[in-house]
């Protein structure tokens, strides 16, 4: 662990000014398009999830869908 | 260089406009108030699923805001492998949520309870989550975390006097990161990573497995039984992409992987397309498959033949697509008394089930059908959505 410590030190630093060092490339006032509401990932919140209720209930699969409250669906 | 008074005025509005925009896409900006009311019917299968909930969302200063919400279902009727072993089920199940949300600069603080009840089934679950967007705004990193504890109990009175026998506690643990990163002026690209962790009483208690025996059906049917450990792993790759003529086009796919045994693949397809500023088409299209279970069996040889069993259908090796329709009306575009302008939807949706080593043992059997030659099970769906929403 003492050998790699410079290494992390050196790798963090890196990072970090590679993270300052990022510029939008897509620039605020070029972002139009992705401000209108038909570009929103979830316009309609109780309407998606009570889909994936109704899918968690029939299928096997789970997750990564952004919540699906609770409850048994076990009729 | 000089500029003209005209110029300098058009400058100060593309930049106050490019401000605007900055706002409206970054996570530095909480969304608007909102009020909704909810209708949904689902039917197939042998059921009958009636849902209404209301939800109201809440601003009380720039950074902080609230967001309550009801749901309630109501079941009648029963699937066919709760049909295959018990009577026609009504039941109904209450949910309700609360949620608080805090900004602080570009981080964005989520905090969430839900209490969903049944007569046989109570879970709560804690919720906290943290966004944070970065790198001019261009990418936002979600991570979630949340704990869930269930009661679960099996009806075995009527469904007018119930009598509940509770048969044990279930918990469960989610861990999931998020990314949404502008890609290009056109395009948004999206990845989700869930973790979820289940211990306790897993099994669904209306299910039954059967076995081959000397009966008169040739099968007799016998309670599941599950293993009482679960961990499963997802993830969601998406994009948006805008395009030319106002429209949008999402794709998305869906990994998963539990230790189950449980494969499956989710495919989705979506486009959105607005006309006059005032209706808003949407249609979809979404496949699913998935492997079965590890302990699943149609038909076992032999009562305990295996450590665990299930026949439960969700376990079942099976596919289903789904085709969709949504279509949004705007109205008062110029407000109302406290309202900036309000929408309202429809939205139609119609699911081919398919199983694939799951069997019709309600419809099918002797003599004509040897067990566990019975034909493959299969039913559609039709899931039909109302709602209303008010922005304030």
């Amino acid at each position: 662990m003492r050998r790699m410590r410079p290494a992390l030190i050196v790798g963090a630093l890196l990072l970090s000014s590679a993270c300052s060092n990022i510029q939008p490339w897509v620039k605020p006032y070029e972002r139009d398009r992705l401000a209108d509401p038909i570009m929103s990932w979830n316009r309609d919140a109780i309407s998606s999830a009570y889909l994936d209720h109704i899918r968690e209930t029939r299928e096997g699969s789970r997750g990564a869908t952004g919540g699906a409250g609770g409850g048994c669906g076990c009729n | 260089m000089s500029m003209t008074p005209a110029y300098r005025h058009l400058t100060r509005l593309a930049a106050l406009t490019a401000l605007l925009l900055v706002r409206a896409t970054s996570a530095d900006v909480l969304p608007d108030d909102r009020a909704d009311l909810f209708y949904s019917k689902y039917s197939g299968g042998g059921l009958d699923i009636t849902s209404a909930s209301v939800l109201v969302r809440k601003k009380f200063t720039e950074n902080f805001a609230v967001e309550a919400n009801y749901f309630v279902d109501k079941v009648s009727g029963a699937s066919v492998d709760v049909l295959s072993n018990a009577s026609v089920i009504k039941d109904e199940r209450k949910q309700k949520s609360g949620t608080i949300e805090y900004m602080h600069d570009k981080t964005t603080y989520s905090l969430s309870y839900i209490n969903s009840t049944e007569r046989d089934y109570i879970s709560n679950t804690t919720h906290a989550s943290l966004s944070q967007a970065m790198f001019g705004d261009l990418t936002t990193l979600t991570l979630g975390w949340g704990r869930t504890r269930d009661a679960v109990g099996e009806n075995n009175g009527t469904a007018d006097k119930p009598i509940i026998a509770w048969l044990g506690h279930a918990e469960s643990q989610s861990y999931n990161v998020g990314l949404s990163q502008i890609l290009t002026k056109n395009l948004i690209g999206g990845v989700t990573l869930e973790v979820i962790t289940d211990d306790g009483y897993l099994a669904n208690p209306y299910r039954s497995v059967r076995y081959t025996d000397e009966s008169a059906k040739g099968y007799s049917l016998a309670s599941q039984v599950y293993p009482d450990t679960r961990t499963s792993t997802a993830i969601q790759t998406q994009a948006k992409y805008y395009l030319p003529w106002r429209a949008a086009v999402t794709g998305s796919y869906r990994y998963y992987h539990d230790t189950w045994n449980i494969t499956g693949d989710t495919y989705e397809l979506d486009y959105t397309h607005p006309l006059a500023n005032i209706w808003i088409l949407e249609g979809r299209l979404r496949y699913y498959k998935q492997g079965h279970a590890s302990f699943y069996s149609d038909l076992l040889p032999f009562a305990g033949s295996q450590n665990f069993y299930a026949r439960d259908q969700d376990l079942a090796s099976a596919e289903n697509t789904t085709i969709g329709a949504k279509v949004t009306y705007a109205f008062l575009p110029d407000g109302w008394k406290m309202f900036k302008r309000g929408t309202a939807t429809l939205d139609i949706s119609r699911i081919n089930f398919h199983y694939l080593d799951f069997t019709d043992i309600k419809d099918y059997g002797l003599p004509k059908y040897q067990p566990g030659a019975e034909p493959l099970y299969h039913f559609h769906a039709t899931v039909l959505q109302i709602y209303m929403s008010m922005f304030f």
